[in-house]
């Protein structure tokens, strides 16, 4: 055997193991949702249940913190996803230092961590006598998720083909009417992973969360408190159902990322998207 | 600035151009700037009742931040932050440097198609799920113990929980893939052909990493390194399920700080120190692996 090809083999092994760090915790905390048993464990196995699915649908509290996630989430794309694309289009256009210092100050709170935007989001409120609750949580939430909004509107702009929308104004078409009929249906594709990518890290958002919640609970919170005082198998039951959402939502999104790549073929070398920053969760996940 | 606005206008229309400006000024100021200069606002100002704010004892002031040079107890938990998130950012990038290389550059087709999913998926699930997972194992009657136990290991159950080291287990666990795919990215680019080269030239394996594959990958490196430590340093989820009162976090004393001592500018000021730290390891990993901002974000 060549060296070349121990070496392949050695690096095939150890991406397996990789592989199975990764997934062997994910398996015992489904594999507990399902033991008959008092405590979240896989091991005794008591026997097959469902009965911690049932009582998870019947905490009310559950319910409730879903529903201000799903709310929160819909606030964060209607700010975030404009943002993104107003500060896009606006850095595209500057030159220079202006373009430096901007750049500079709209991708910052990416290279936060979560928990100070929280904090300067609740600092900075208090002054005008508005607390912790859904509306900060969407303003401390959008302030990073506009970063990552905008960073994928560059990057599709980057390729933008600038001839077809002077031709149209020299044509006469009205600004309304290029942006309807040619930026729009270009920006189309990147929207849509806009307001996905917006929607994932605003539900699974957690460390900026909690410093502006208020009363109003997100599901990443009930579930932090769940995990740390309530322990029963019905947080593993929650825990799978989430992972269940999130590898179909991971699948749909690769399935549409590769889509567009086929479309155009040979030309490899231009990623539809920047992954660094698409791919991200929650930068502060959670 | 002038000719700016102008060929903005022209490009969008009076109507969509004071749409742009007004909704990236809101953005910057009401959503970045603003709010940060008042946390450090905060952090310079004694903690006063209401009454008094305003007053003349509402000076600035570096007390808050002496509050935390002379508490040994919260400046060790600061020391142990910094240096635990080294490790576990140093840990990551060893872990993950060879899975990138693999994904880049040795899977092919499918495999590489599959693996990259494989990848995605636990890297898309809630932080708190992750840590949650190792609670589980790590616990006193949780997987480790149990096998531990059968195998005639150990008599007693080992306590993991509740100590620095389950943290900095759980952290490197959720924060491995952020280095994976920025590490990817970079090595995605490198052409296949100077490794050949090197090859045909006889050098060994580790020398075609040490100069060509890692070189290249420096600014993928750099964009993991900032990420996981920031992650590492800034998280409160995972020292919170995974640790106890004897392995706090700085994000935890900054927490209690505003909600339970209700000192909102000694947490402010402690807040903004555990800023500076995470900037100052930006700074310091984009001057050692020279890389720019708009290579870090890109």
């Amino acid at each position: 055997m060549s060296a070349d090809r121990v070496f392949r083999l050695f690096m095939g092994a150890y991406v397996v193991m990789f592989l199975v760090y990764l997934f062997l915790p994910l398996l015992f905390m489904a594999g507990a949702s399902v033991n008959d048993s008092r405590f979240p464990t896989l091991l005794p196995w008591n026997g097959f249940t469902l009965k911690w699915f049932g009582d998870l649908f019947n905490d009310p509290m559950l319910w409730q913190g879903l529903g201000k996630s799903l709310s929160v989430g819909a606030g964060v794309i209607a700010l975030s996803v404009p943002l993104g694309l107003a500060a896009a289009l606006l850095l595209t256009e500057l030159r220079g230092k202006a373009r430096g210092l901007l750049y500079g100050v709209l991708v910052s709170p990416i290279l936060t961590p979560g928990v100070i935007i929280g904090i300067s989001t609740l600092v900075f409120w208090r002054q005008m006598s508005v607390s912790g609750g859904m509306f900060l949580t969407v303003l401390a939430q959008s302030s990073f998720i506009a970063s990552y909004c905008m960073l994928m509107f560059m990057a599709r702009l980057q390729r933008f083909d600038r001839t077809l929308e002077e031709a149209a104004l020299d044509l006469g078409a009205s600004h309304l009417h290029v942006v309807r009929r040619i930026m729009l249906p270009y920006l189309m594709p990147t929207i849509l992973s806009a307001v996905l990518i917006a929607f994932l890290q605003s539900f699974e958002n957690y460390n900026t969360t909690l410093f502006v919640y208020g009363t109003d609970r997100t599901l990443p919170i009930y579930l932090a408190s769940k995990v740390r005082i309530g322990l029963t198998p019905a947080v593993n039951a929650l825990g799978v159902i989430f992972i269940a959402l999130t590898i179909v939502a991971a699948v749909v999104y690769e399935w549409r990322r590769r889509a567009a790549l086929a479309v155009k073929p040979g030309k490899r070398a231009e990623r539809p998207e920047p992954r660094t920053a698409d791919l991200r969760p929650a930068a502060e996940p959670a | 600035m002038k000719g700016v606005l102008s060929s903005v206008r022209r490009r969008y229309g009076g109507v969509a151009t004071s749409l742009i400006l007004v909704s990236c000024g809101l953005w910057a100021l009401g959503l970045v700037v603003l709010p940060q200069l008042m946390m450090i606002d905060y952090s310079f100002r004694p903690s006063l009742p209401p009454a008094k704010q305003g007053g003349p004892e509402d000076i600035y002031t570096l007390a808050n931040y002496a509050a935390l040079y002379g508490n040994p107890l919260n400046l060790a938990i600061f020391l142990k932050t910094i240096w635990s998130s080294a490790l576990v950012t140093a840990t990551a990038l060893v872990v993950c440097y060879p899975v990138a290389f693999f994904l880049a550059r040795m899977a092919v087709g499918r495999t590489a198609g599959l693996l990259f999913i494989a990848l995605v998926i636990p890297y898309w699930i809630n932080e708190i799920l992750r840590t949650f997972s190792w609670l589980l194992i790590l616990a006193r009657n949780g997987f480790v113990n149990t096998v531990l136990l059968d195998l005639g290991l150990t008599q007693e159950p080992i306590i993991f929980l509740g100590t620095t080291p389950a943290i900095l287990v759980g952290m490197v666990y959720a924060y491995v893939l952020f280095m994976v795919f920025p590490i990817y990215n970079s090595l995605e680019s490198l052409d296949p052909h100077q490794i050949e080269a090197a090859r045909d030239l006889g050098a060994p394996w580790w020398r075609i990493h040490w100069r060509i594959a890692i070189p290249h990958a420096k600014p993928g490196i750099a964009v993991g390194c900032i990420m996981t430590f920031m992650l590492a340093a800034g998280t409160y989820a995972i020292p919170a399920i995974l640790g106890g009162p004897k392995s706090r976090w700085f994000t935890e004393v900054i927490y209690s700080q505003f909600f339970e001592a209700l000192n909102w500018n000694r947490g402010a000021a402690y807040a903004f120190i555990l800023l500076i730290m995470c900037l100052g390891f930006i700074a310091l990993m984009m001057r050692l692996f020279r890389v720019n901002l708009a290579e870090v974000t890109r």
